[in-house]
């Protein structure tokens, strides 16, 4: 019997683990090692290491401007995301929490962006956005350049991350509202509460942990987003719609220069990492 | 007694708005999709008739078959792969007890706050360097483990009673039998709605193959409908079609698991 060996029954747990922590330490680990190895460095066109730079890569992205405007670029875009989707789904979980017939209905369709790809979303879009045959000109009746003029560019990639951000914030809200205690509701409409005081008085402080849970995922998510601006703009017009992972991706994969790269990947990671810390002390004060 | 009837009906009305506003860009892709060139010209929101020519079209233009086959290869492994690597470690966590345990968690839960996007040069000469573009390993391999599913497993075994392995273990039972013969089974709610959320996922991913395939017979669905938007100058139908042969898979997958998906996601993350 196998498990009766006391070596085994020793290791047996480490065994368990091992497949994913081999996996970790190949592609979550050692790339991160990697990363900020080769932040410091110059590389050949194949990514290898030509010498050792010391932190000339930081200076030079920190002081040359574009990576700096992908920064303020993709602040913009998460902001608006951000508060959108948020906004959005915290209004559709309220309405069809309500007492209603074919609740499931609506929920079903207010979660479904959840499953829409960027890519997909992207492309229609693109269509509706475009200048000369988009529908949205013709509806307005208008010839703005939806994607090729730099006053609504990143507006407009914007408007399409929120629709598909939009299903997760209301999964997770919905199961919030769901979990706040019946007798909160019932002790405000005692008072004669009315629907806004009661959402603004029971709801609201009781989904507040759920708020804050979402604002660090849909940061995070907004900082890494890349298809929709990638399809739609490619960083254009003017650099408009730069953000920060396309903007890492033409360092890396058009100018080859893996290095400066690396060295905005670190700066991406810092501020991913700060913003997660900020939100976790937040979180606590708030909600005390 | 008027005041409530009102209520509800705005309610419903703001219901039925959101529903339109939410569901409008599917709708209209599946529109324009079967239109004909005078519909799209005439800024038409209907087609004039239904003709699917423009999935033809689309077909014509770019291999979508093997786009898709491809996704669902790529998808289908990096969901088995993930469960089955989850499970193994999750069962770990959970049922076992062993010196740094609580090290080991972390380290796990570490990973999580490394976004990929922010690794994903370095993972990419790793791939270069092993001469793996263009292949399917590329392309599952890196996405074969996630912290996510290790947590996701590890609270619904936690939800387990003990006695239940106790005495599968006395019976016997080695605790990998117990694993999947015993362990596995009394999880598949939570499993399922993991399976369902880690496919959508990996159908979804976009930046990862466009960097490590650039041959059409490796692409991805998400890759491949890129293809279409350059091939077509103005002509946006076809892309049209060829979005809705990616979506519909998706949001398939989606209405069929959408229930134990909610409930699975929710559970670990929401104290409310």
């Amino acid at each position: 019997m196998k498990s009766k060996n006391p070596v085994f029954k020793v290791v047996e747990p480490y065994l368990y683990l091992v497949p994913a922590l081999v996996l970790f330490a190949l592609f979550v680990f050692w790339p991160f090692i990697k990363t900020i190895q080769l932040s410091f460095a110059l590389t050949d066109p194949l990514g290898r290491i030509a010498k050792y730079i010391g932190p000339k890569n930081y200076i030079d992205i920190l002081t040359n401007g574009a990576f700096v405007n992908s920064l303020i670029v993709t602040l913009k875009y998460a902001a608006g995301r951000v508060v959108f989707s948020i906004a959005l789904g915290f209004i559709l979980a309220i309405i069809s929490t309500e007492k209603i017939k074919g609740k499931g209905f609506f929920r079903t369709m207010y979660a479904l962006p959840m499953a829409i790809s960027a890519s997909a979303a992207a492309v229609i879009f693109m269509f509706v956005f475009h200048g000369s045959v988009g529908i949205l000109n013709k509806i307005l009746g208008t010839h703005i350049g939806w994607l090729t003029d730099q006053r609504y560019a990143l507006m407009a990639v914007t408007i399409v991350s929120v629709w598909i951000a939009i299903g997760m914030n209301f999964i997770y809200l919905t199961a919030a509202i769901q979990s706040v205690p019946a007798e909160l509701y019932e002790s405000v409409a005692l008072d004669g509460a009315n629907f806004f005081q009661k959402h603004r008085y029971v709801t609201i402080p009781g989904v507040s942990p759920t708020l804050f849970f979402l604002l660090i995922i849909n940061v995070i998510n907004s900082i890494q987003a890349y298809a929709e601006v990638k399809m739609m703009t490619s960083g254009g017009p003017a650099s408009s719609t730069n953000i920060v992972v396309y903007e890492i991706y033409q360092q890396a994969f058009i100018n080859s220069r893996f290095g400066v790269a690396c060295a905005e990947s670190v700066i991406l990671f810092i501020i991913l990492i700060i913003l997660t810390a900020l939100q976790f002390k937040l979180e606590k004060k708030v909600t005390y | 007694m008027k005041d409530k009837k009102s209520f509800t009906i705005t309610i419903y009305a703001l219901n039925i708005i959101f529903a339109i506003i939410i569901m409008v860009p599917v709708l209209y892709c599946f529109s324009v999709s079967m239109m004909d060139l005078k519909d799209v010209y005439g800024g038409r929101l209907f087609p004039s008739r239904f003709m699917t020519d423009n999935y033809v079209r689309a077909l014509q233009l770019a291999p979508f078959f093997t786009f898709i086959k491809n996704s669902l290869i790529v998808s289908g492994f990096i969901t088995f792969a993930q469960v089955v690597t989850g499970a193994l470690a999750a069962y770990a966590f959970a049922m076992m007890n062993f010196k740094g345990k609580h090290a080991l968690f972390m380290v796990m839960l570490a990973t999580m706050m490394i976004p990929s996007q922010a690794i994903i040069i370095a993972n990419y000469l790793t791939i270069a360097n092993w001469g793996l573009r263009n292949t399917y390993i590329a392309l599952i391999l890196p996405n074969a483990a996630a912290a996510f599913a290790v947590f996701n497993m590890r609270q619904a075994f936690l939800g387990l009673p003990f006695e239940i392995r106790d005495a599968s273990l006395i019976d016997g039972c080695t605790n990998f039998q117990f694993l999947y013969k015993v362990g596995v089974p009394l999880i598949k709610p939570s499993l399922g709605a993991l399976i369902i959320y880690v496919f959508l996922q990996s159908w979804n991913y976009y930046l990862w193959p466009l960097l490590v395939t650039d041959s059409v017979e490796m692409r991805t669905v998400q890759i491949g409908l890129g293809i279409l938007t350059n091939s077509e100058g103005t002509d946006f139908r076809p892309v049209m079609a060829g979005a809705m042969l990616i979506l519909v898979p998706s949001i398939l997958v989606f209405i069929i698991g959408q229930k134990q998906m909610i409930s699975g996601l929710t559970a670990g993350a929401v104290k409310g």
